[in-house]
């Protein structure tokens, strides 16, 4: 046995990537308690998957530096590659072998012998629900089983670290919530997961920690609790009867919740982070007071647009590549 | 069991591990080609199609009677359709690496060389029944190498390792092109100059003096020669020595550059 001494299974500073003349990471850091589920949370084109890359050792970086558990990823690369797993956006097997042969090949990689590898491969089938299709050519598995064997494939060494990458997106709410359950084993086995994901409500099931990351910087870090704290724990919903008074409304409420409210251009709905659920209904005299008639009111639970919105100014902006 | 991990940790791999893991991508690639035989088109027809045909078709004009030809187009058509299947290796190296399997082996500890070696080292499969082929259509026409049995198989596996060899430099373009069809493309326009330049199909004095001089320096044509002087005399002579030369020359330069190029593209 070999004994992690680090405490941080992860401490990166100032990491960069440079693509063409984009910056898709520019300076982040994160600093992973080993034993924890850390969340890294942010739009399409943000750099989570860049940042991953990096730290995972299969991207350079062109600026800072990274560890994983004290051994750096640029000088240690082969080091950091056995304290490991990756799961990646797409799922990263092989289309044309089963699922079996593809986890018997990666056994193999990793120095199992011939009959460790086979009994490795069908102890993860078992275990992620795949003995039935073991035999089967990947082609005919569903986006769920897909990601089920990737992430089975990552972890037949048992990696200390391991890196889910947008493990959820494109999955249906049932095998999503499979996904959280096999995520959530895996840390009280004591491994240390490191997540990204575009959405809060998975973070904030998950993860210990948050990082918010935008245009390749972090703007944010810190538990569930204390993100929400600083949006607002829900955000209010505001249609006005008159379309005139939107603007008289929208300074309204800025006033009164004291927060940055959001007009939506198509529906001509405010919205504005709702932290004291008492202060509506200050709000809600000052609209009759100025004689500002409501259409409709509603409270939403915070969505990642908030959070954009409330610690960046801007909001998510629309499909963009990763 | 927390923050341990069951093995020693070490920044490099080592020998005896670099060679079982390209085993193992050997074995996936062969696993592959298993579930896609499309794949081994290019080595079961074309020596088939080509023997018969450069032979019923040159042989009267060139050696008087298709008997006299084999001896010459034989040698001729192996080498020629190892070098092409050489190219497919590259391509087809292209076509996988686009895959998201590559990153995960990326992100594996394991030796970088082996998924290239291992997709190469699976490839001298096709080269060899390549070999087989284009032996026992010239032996079904009649070819009948006087060098003997012995002698023929030790040609074959000359004519595979060298072709091993520069499937290394068809390795590169793929690792450096931007798409399979592009490697294709490039390989081509390098390989059909240097097939045909060459005494694959005709004697070489029959040619200008010019070419001639190209011809005799083409590389190809010492692998010819050296595959001739085995299958037909039995004998191993200079153009053995020199096409085995070249052929760790190429490997010594396009492996370690492959792989750099290769790591460097993640």
């Amino acid at each position: 046995m070999w004994k992690l001494t680090s405490d941080w299974a992860i401490e990166a500073k100032g990491l960069v990537k440079i693509f063409g003349d984009n910056r898709a990471v520019d300076g982040v850091d994160l600093q992973v308690r080993a034993g924890t589920i850390y969340g890294v949370l942010g739009p399409n084109g943000a750099g989570k998957t860049t940042t991953v890359k990096m730290l995972a050792t299969l991207l350079r970086p062109d600026g800072g530096s990274a560890r994983i558990f004290g051994y750096d990823v640029a000088k240690e690369p082969q080091i950091v590659r056995q304290l490991i797993g990756v799961t990646g956006q797409y799922a990263s097997v092989d289309e044309s072998l089963t699922a079996l042969e593809n986890l018997i090949i990666f056994s193999r990689l990793l120095g199992l012998s011939r009959t460790e590898a086979r009994r490795k491969a069908m102890e993860l089938l078992e275990e992620f629900g795949l003995t039935e299709a073991a035999k089967r050519p990947l082609k005919h598995f569903s986006g769920g089983m897909r990601r089920r064997l990737d992430l089975a494939a990552s972890l037949i060494a048992q990696p200390p670290l391991i890196f889910l990458d947008e493990p959820t997106t494109g999955l249906d709410p049932r095998t999503r919530n499979q996904m959280w359950d096999t995520i959530r084993r895996l840390v009280n086995m004591g491994s240390t997961v490191l997540l990204t994901t575009q959405y809060l409500q998975e973070a904030d099931e998950l993860a210990d920690r948050i990082a918010v990351i935008d245009r390749g910087r972090v703007v944010a870090e810190g538990t569930a609790d204390e993100l929400k704290t600083s949006i607002g724990n829900s955000s209010l919903q505001l249609k006005i009867d008159n379309p005139q008074h939107v603007e008289m409304a929208r300074q309204t409420v800025e006033r009164v919740l004291s927060a940055r409210a959001n007009v939506s251009s198509d529906t001509g709905k405010i919205t504005a982070p709702m932290a004291d659920a008492d202060k509506v209904t200050d709000l809600l005299i000052a609209l009759r007071e100025a004689n500002i008639q409501l259409a409709e009111l509603s409270v939403q639970k915070p969505t990642l647009d908030e959070v954009f919105l409330a610690i960046t100014g801007h909001g998510v902006k629309g499909e963009e590549s990763a | 069991m927390n923050h341990t991990v069951n093995r020693e940790l070490k920044n490099y791999t080592s020998f005896r591990q670099t060679v079982q893991q390209t085993f193992t991508m050997a074995y996936r690639s062969l696993l592959k080609v298993r579930r896609t035989p499309e794949q081994l088109f290019d080595v079961t027809f074309q020596p088939i199609i080509f023997t018969l045909m450069f032979t019923y078709i040159f042989g009267g004009a060139i050696a008087g009677n298709v008997h006299n030809y084999l001896p010459m187009i034989i040698p001729g058509i192996l080498v020629q359709t190892l070098i092409g299947a050489s190219v497919a290796s590259g391509v087809q190296l292209r076509d996988d690496m686009d895959k998201g399997v590559f990153d995960r082996f990326k992100s594996l500890p394991i030796a970088r060389i082996a998924p290239l070696a291992g997709a190469l080292l699976a490839d001298t499969v096709r080269y060899t029944i390549a070999t087989v082929l284009t032996f026992t259509m010239g032996y079904v026409i009649g070819y009948r190498p006087e060098g003997g049995m012995t002698s023929v198989a030790f040609a074959a596996v000359f004519a595979i390792g060298c072709a091993w060899a520069v499937s290394w430099i068809f390795a590169f373009f793929g690792v450096t092109a931007r798409n399979a069809a592009s490697v294709q493309g490039i390989s081509m326009l390098a390989l059909f100059p240097l097939m045909f330049l060459s005494n694959a199909f005709v004697p070489v004095k029959t040619m200008p003096d010019w070419l001639q001089w190209f011809a005799n320096i083409n590389p190809i044509s010492h692998m010819i020669t050296a595959v001739r002087e085995l299958t037909n005399h039995g004998t191993i002579g200079s153009d053995f020595a020199i096409s085995l030369l070249g052929a760790a020359v190429i490997v010594a330069i396009f492996a370690p550059i492959t792989v750099r190029v290769y790591m460097r593209r993640a």
